[in-house]
């Protein structure tokens, strides 16, 4: 998986979590919840996917690392290549 | 014989359109059946039945807009008194099975189910979402489902004027609120040391899945104080106050676009932590796929607004009727509290009660509030 399919994956999860949102206009450096507006259960629901998706452990203090598209990416590369 | 009628979808909902039928003449309902499925500003809402019997005749037509009250269809069978909206004293409509540690539940695969920004963008573009597949939660149609259509003519009424009509309703229902209710209001900042702490050590090894946040906490802790003082809890009617002995607590969720709702967890007092926190979640993830049920938009018997994400210290609140009382928390923050005489920073939160004078008084109030503290002092026994 390129760090582009783990960033379109990551992006469908976040759509499917808050439908509300146009997923043209995210940008790589949004913040989830100061610029998307997600609200923590929403995090929590995409935490919840994400970990089912790519079968990674996601632990509370790691939320920051996903706080964005760009850093989720990295993040979920590092993690699924580990 | 009985003429099933629309029920209320809400102190701010006045009629819903009516675009899908789930059952037809000759079929056997019960109590608690999705039977209809109506689309409002805030997304579809699947009506449910609340008698049992068999379905005799269809009396709305698909596309109608329908008004609260408005003739449905005619149930017979076992029921002969008129269909009404449930009394609070009804026992809750088959609330959705709710296995606690399991993640969202997807939702019936019945009826158009779309968020409400696809329904805002569907009415901008003029897209008929009947002819959308959507990708959502249970196939729920969601923004990015919503494409232009080469055929469809663009019409109004567009976005901001569907966005313009449910802020309307809403300042039509807090105005009536504000009108009949008499208001009083108690603050009361609680120290949340001890469930900061238990929650740090209780949730650390736990799947996401259960893992839970500090708003179930105090949703927890409103719910056993309701449970305990009936006077916050039920609705206020023609007929004076009726205390409701479940506690249906109504949730706000924001909406993106603007707005909010407030659907209710039902039977909340029956649910543990971990359970509540489940419904919780799906409740949130409910709202934003549009997919909520008929007896969520009107059975809460208290509502509990959690202002966590926004920052701010405090919010005094707008009652919903027929409800009496609403709980609203600012974020929980470090503040300076005083214990044993001595300046201390201590993470707290401070919640603000709007109660209805009608059914209570500010001492009983500040019962309320201080039973919701001596809970959150014991977070092991929430």
């Amino acid at each position: 998986m390129t760090q582009d399919d783990i960033r379109r994956a990551f992006l469908d999860e976040v759509i499917r979590v808050a439908p509300d949102i146009d997923p043209a206009a995210i940008a790589g450096t949004d913040h989830l919840q100061d610029d998307l507006g997600l609200d923590s259960m929403d995090v929590l629901n995409l935490v919840i996917a994400l970990s089912a998706r790519f079968g990674v452990e996601i632990p509370e203090a790691d939320y920051p690392r996903i706080a964005t598209p760009d850093l989720a990416a990295a993040y979920l590369a590092e993690k699924t290549r580990g | 014989m009985s003429v099933f009628a629309m029920p209320s979808l809400g102190a701010d909902m006045e009629a819903g359109k009516l675009v899908e039928w789930l059952v037809k003449p000759g079929d056997r309902v019960r109590h608690g059946d999705v039977v209809a499925v109506v689309e409002t500003q805030k997304g579809a809402i699947e009506i449910e039945v609340f008698e049992d019997g068999t379905v005799e005749k269809l009396l709305a037509t698909l596309g109608q807009t329908l008004p609260v009250g408005a003739p449905l269809a005619v149930i017979g069978g076992e029921a002969v008194t008129v269909a009404a909206p449930p009394p609070v004293e009804t026992v809750a409509a088959a609330p959705e099975p709710l296995a606690s540690p399991v993640p969202v539940q997807p939702p019936p695969a019945a009826g158009i189910a779309a968020s409400p920004a696809a329904r805002a963008r569907a009415a901008e573009l003029g897209v008929d979402l009947a002819g959308v597949k959507g990708s959502g939660p249970g196939g729920a149609i969601v923004f990015a489902d919503v494409v232009p259509s080469a055929q469809a003519a663009p019409k109004p009424p567009d976005r901001e004027a569907l966005l313009a009509e449910m802020r309307r309703a809403i300042a039509a229902a807090m105005t009536r609120s504000k009108r009949e209710i008499p208001h009083y209001y108690v603050t009361h900042t609680i120290d949340l040391g001890a469930a900061t702490d238990w929650l740090a050590a209780t949730t650390a090894g736990r799947p996401p899945e259960t893992r839970l946040l500090m708003g179930a906490l105090l949703a927890r802790a409103v719910t056993l104080a309701a449970h305990e003082v009936p006077a916050m809890n039920g609705h206020f009617g023609t007929d004076g106050f009726a205390p409701a002995d479940r506690v249906h607590l109504g949730l706000a969720v924001a909406l993106r676009g603007g707005g909010l709702v407030a659907p209710a967890i039902l039977d909340a007092e029956t649910l543990d932590l971990t359970a509540l926190m489940a419904a919780m979640r799906d409740l949130t993830a409910r709202t934003r796929a549009g997919r909520l049920r008929s007896s969520e938009m009107s059975m809460a018997t208290l509502t509990f607004s959690a202002l966590g994400e926004a920052g701010v210290e405090a919010m005094a609140g707008i009652i919903v009727p027929p409800q009496v009382a609403l709980v609203t928390a600012g974020a929980p923050q470090p503040m300076a509290l005083v214990k044993d005489g001595a300046v201390v920073a201590r993470p707290a939160v401070t919640l603000t009660l709007a109660a209805d004078h009608r059914v209570s008084d500010g001492r009983l109030g500040a019962r309320f509030l201080t039973l919701i503290d001596t809970h959150l002092q014991a977070p092991e026994t929430l």
